[in-house]
């Protein structure tokens, strides 16, 4: 099993779609970004596993032209991570809620 | 006493159960210990995952969560690319998981609402993802993807010079950087106590 491309690919879906639960049925905004982490693991795997069977480029330097890409992935998520987590505690300090259905104001 | 000891003894009995199905795996089976590793951390894995979204009280989530990420580094470990591993170890459990944690304990106040964690279309939306993993396996098994019948190891050297000297990675290298002080920043900025507003 640890050797065939189809059971990273399907445990990846399976923890995506984990994650697209999270992001649909919770409500705290910070466990929907909790579940956008999630998300972006699972792309991950799928970015390593591809390298690593080779969709890149059977050699060496394939697998290193993945890899890079998802420590690309890796950082770009520490950044939306900082951010989001900013944008959350602003909204917190005026709405004193953590919670993604009270934020309404724009809808009034 | 006995609260305390439940919920410590459930985790060893679970432990356990998976330590025995791997261990019958290896002596019955005949497969070799990639296997088995893969498939506790896989069950580690999907399991604290479904924890994460489906627990109330937050802060375990996001305990739940570390455990997810660790198991995910085993995953990257198996697959050849232990340097990816330490990243995802480095990054998401040192510093991802630690800053959800300080936004948790910084936004939740003693009347948070402990019912009610879950939107009313929760039932609807559990349909669409559990939809979503029958397609995306149904798309992976069907589809003939022309890999190596097994996987290549990655190469931290050639990783580092691919990286480093290939000018095409170049660009990204240098935006990636601006990314990162931007979001700092940013945060900052946004997470900034005006004077005179709110606490």
């Amino acid at each position: 099993m640890s050797n065939s491309l189809d059971a990273y690919l399907i445990l990846s879906g399976i923890l995506f779609s984990i994650g697209t639960f999270g992001f649909l049925a919770r409500r705290n905004a910070i466990s929907m970004l909790m579940s956008i982490e999630l998300m972006l693991n699972a792309v991950n795997l799928t970015i390593i596993a591809f390298a690593a069977f080779g969709a890149f480029g059977a050699t060496a330097e394939g697998v290193s032209r993945g890899s890079v890409i998802a420590l690309m992935v890796i950082s770009v998520a520490a950044a939306e991570a900082t951010v989001g987590l900013a944008i959350i505690i602003a909204i917190y300090r005026n709405r004193r809620t953590p919670l993604v259905d009270e934020y309404d104001a724009m809808r009034q | 006493m006995f609260r305390v000891l439940v919920p410590i003894l459930i985790a060893m009995a679970i432990l356990g159960v998976v330590t025995g199905i791997a261990a019958l795996m290896i002596v019955v089976l005949g497969q070799d210990w990639e296997d088995a590793l893969l498939w506790i951390l896989s069950a580690v894995m999907i399991g604290s995952a479904l924890l994460v979204v489906t627990m109330r009280d937050i802060i375990r989530c996001g305990l739940a969560m570390i455990v997810c990420f660790g198991a995910l580094a085993g995953i990257y470990v198996i697959l050849g690319a232990p340097l990816i591993g330490a990243a995802q170890v480095i990054v998401y459990i040192g510093a991802i998981s630690v800053l959800i944690l300080f936004a948790i304990m910084l936004t939740q106040t003693k009347d948070a609402p402990r019912v009610l964690v879950f939107q009313t279309q929760s039932a609807a939306a559990a349909v669409a993802s559990i939809i979503i993993a029958v397609v995306i396996a149904l798309a992976v098994t069907a589809t003939d993807w022309g890999e190596l019948s097994r996987h290549l190891r990655l190469d931290t050297n050639v990783l580092s010079a691919e990286l480093f000297t290939d000018p095409g990675n170049l660009l990204p290298f240098e935006v990636i950087g601006v990314l990162l002080l931007a979001a700092v920043i940013g945060g900052v900025f946004l997470a900034k106590r005006e004077p005179g507003g709110p606490p």
